[in-house]
């Protein structure tokens, strides 16, 4: 324990000699952690598309039977997933989008409204790309799902047309067309006055068998014409999303980011300073000297995790302090946070020192450590159902080998209550901090 | 008799295929002063760092008596640069577990006089001043037996008679000195006996003078006509 005293004391002297690299340990991951919580937690911003609607203004409100659909409610949807650059031609629409001044030109074409009246074709509009891959799937993606939330609003309104037609035709009214009001007598009246008739003839009046039929019919009508609205609601909204969460709590992808931040800094600061640190003493040629029974290998590796573990944590917990001040985190969880970040740290570490082993010099641990920590970091967050099923399963594996999965669950559980629970994280993180351990110790014979 | 303070007995060394040392034995006695010479690649690094205890041998084992201490100057200085020479002397110090540390750092500062440096960050040292610090270092615990790998290399002229002086006082105080060097003079005017080694074989133990009836001319000549006639 004493020369893990003297070795630590050396190494903090060491790192306050080297104000740049202990700063820079400390701001790049921090920045690449904030940068990449930013991304997670923040949509793509809209896309510019030049907006052409050639439906003149006078024919904006389309009237189906009794009811009025306003096309312009659409359009305002619309252009709740974009920037609209209005554009008063076709052409102007083109040359904006080959310029590249626009990502996309949506056209709105003069006879939208004749087509949903006629309901013979399928009404359109036009989405013009300019060919770029990236583009056109941002401006898709970004469309379809407004697009798709038009037609059910609008298939909602077409709805309560055809109600209205069914509720004429099973009881009766005023209907409007073309200018002139007609009285419809209705379903329901019908088999009243063919019931009526039908009582008031004689017993044996052949006029009874040739009506019995048309009041049966009047009859089987009225009963089922009624549940056609139930069945024609059904085709407007076939399938609606019931949510159910299982497995306990799920995280809001802003707090997410939150646990992944952390994690990340937590990652680079212990990969970068425990392999450094180690590479670093057999740079200097020391490594050999303290082999020599000053002071035992396990001994070394653990003083080298310790002295990186315990900055990394110190970065995280002030991360998760200063995130704090923005973000609503359960303060009174503080003691699981630092667990959590103790776990995830000496697991990291653990790695680093491993790698560490591996390397004859500084720049070689930190180009390895980088080398390592990108990959893990964007194989912990590749979702299921994501990839093939077999792919998504080795995936799994490989993450499950490595310590930034389980310290992100470790931290999310601890800041976000998120499952699986935080003493399941850190069972898998004392694993591997034995495995890489053992790793680290065979890495230091050579 | 007093028994060896350092004995290799069949002492090989393998790095995969390459054989490095292949089965040196040789003892030392108090105050002893060896050189170890020999081309480059013959295995005079590899010989020191399994007596140092810096590598493992592959066969064969090194005997110390129960206690002894064994001092290291590598070829290469292993320092921390980012730390002072007193900070440097003082973790060794330290590390070796020695009594009094910082009157054994004080011993060293006046004996390779390098007092008046004790505060400077090592990195910013010339070469032969960082040699002088892994000199310091490797003898700061007192050891009983020394070990200098090409201790003088890097030294020039004044710095090496200097170092040679304090050199001889140590051995002359009882402590066993065993060096490696390219520099044959050195070699037949500090060390008492002479190890040849070629290829990792040992191919000659006995006194300079013993080497030198090889060739008629001076040390170095006698040494190369020596490693001529073992066809190497």
């Amino acid at each position: 324990m004493t020369a893990i005293r003297w070795m630590l004391a050396k190494d903090l002297r060491i790192l306050r000699r080297s104000p740049v690299l202990s700063g820079l340990l400390i701001v790049y991951p921090a920045a690449v952690a904030v940068l990449i919580g930013l991304a997670l937690s923040r949509g793509p911003g809209l896309p510019r598309v030049a907006f052409l609607n050639e439906i003149p203004p006078s024919q904006s409100v389309l009237t189906l039977g009794s009811t009025r659909i306003d096309t312009t409610r659409y359009e305002r949807q619309l252009f709740q997933a974009m920037v609209p650059v209005p554009v008063s031609t076709r052409a102007q629409a083109l040359a904006d989008v080959r310029d590249g001044s626009t990502l996309a030109a949506l056209i709105i074409p003069s006879n939208l409204p004749h087509l949903l009246a006629s309901a013979d074709t399928s009404a359109y509009v036009e989405v013009i790309y300019n060919g770029d891959a990236i583009n056109q799937s941002l401006v898709e993606n970004a469309l379809e799902s407004k697009l798709a939330q038009a037609n059910a609003q609008l298939a909602v309104q077409l709805e309560k047309v055809a109600d209205g037609y069914i509720d004429l035709l099973l009881s009766g009214g005023r209907l409007n067309f073309l200018g002139l009001a007609f009285n419809v007598l209705g379903l329901r009246a019908s088999a009243t006055i063919l019931d009526g008739v039908l009582a008031g003839l004689p017993r044996g009046s052949p006029l009874r068998a040739k009506l019995a039929p048309v009041a049966s019919f009047a009859k089987i009508a009225v009963d089922n014409l009624g549940s056609s609205k139930q069945v024609i609601g059904a085709v407007g909204a076939p399938i609606v999303v019931h949510q159910q969460i299982i497995s306990g709590h799920r995280t809001p992808l802003d707090d997410y980011a939150v646990a992944i931040a952390v994690t990340i800094s937590l990652m680079f600061v212990c990969l970068l300073l425990a392999s450094g640190m180690l590479a670093a003493e057999r740079e200097e040629g020391t490594l050999e000297r303290l082999r020599r029974g000053l002071i035992s290998p396990s001994a070394l590796l653990a003083e080298k995790a310790l002295l990186a573990g315990v900055c990394a944590a110190c970065v995280g917990f002030a991360m998760l302090v200063g995130i704090g001040i923005f973000v609503p985190l359960s303060w009174s969880r503080v003691g699981l946070w630092v667990l959590a970040l103790a776990g995830g740290a000496f697991a990291f570490a653990t790695l680093g020192v491993a790698l560490g082993g591996l390397v004859r010099d500084v720049r070689a641990a930190s180009l390895l450590a980088l080398l390592v920590s990108f990959p893990l970091v964007f194989l912990a967050l590749v979702p299921a159902g994501a990839v093939a099923v077999g792919l998504y399963d080795a995936i799994r594996v490989v993450s499950a080998l490595f310590p930034f999965k389980a310290a992100l669950e470790a931290v999310d559980a601890a800041v976000n209550r998120s499952s699986p629970s935080l003493w399941a994280a850190l069972g898998h993180l004392a694993l591997l901090v034995l495995g890489f351990g053992v790793l680290a110790r065979v890495g230091l014979r050579r | 008799m007093a028994p060896p303070t350092l004995q290799a007995r069949s002492l090989s060394k393998r790095f995969g295929d390459r054989v490095a040392l292949r089965e040196v034995s040789f003892s030392l006695e108090h105050g002893d002063v060896l050189a170890v010479i020999g081309p480059n690649g013959a295995g005079k690094t590899t010989l020191l760092s399994l007596l140092a205890g810096a590598a493992l041998p592959s066969a064969g084992e090194v005997i110390a008596p129960a206690g002894e201490r064994i001092g290291w100057v590598p070829q290469q200085t292993a320092l921390y640069s980012k730390l002072s020479v007193l900070e440097n002397l003082r973790l060794f110090a330290r590390l070796e577990r020695v009594g009094d540390p910082d009157a054994a750092v004080a011993l060293m500062l006046e004996q390779t006089g390098l007092r008046e440096r004790a505060s400077e960050q090592l990195g910013r040292l010339s070469g032969g001043n960082r040699q002088r610090v892994n000199i310091a270092i490797g003898l700061i615990a007192q050891p009983a037996v020394a070990l200098l790998d090409e201790p003088s290399a890097s030294l020039d002229p004044r710095q090496r008679a200097r170092l040679w002086s304090f050199i001889v006082a140590r051995a002359q105080a009882g402590t066993s000195i065993v060096f490696t060097t390219h520099d044959i003079a050195e070699a037949e005017r500090y060390a008492a006996r002479v190890l040849v080694l070629a290829d990792g074989e040992l191919l000659f133990s006995g006194s300079p003078a013993d080497l030198r009836s090889h060739g008629s001319g001076d040390m170095e000549s006698a040494f190369v006509a020596f490693l001529r006639e073992r066809g190497h």
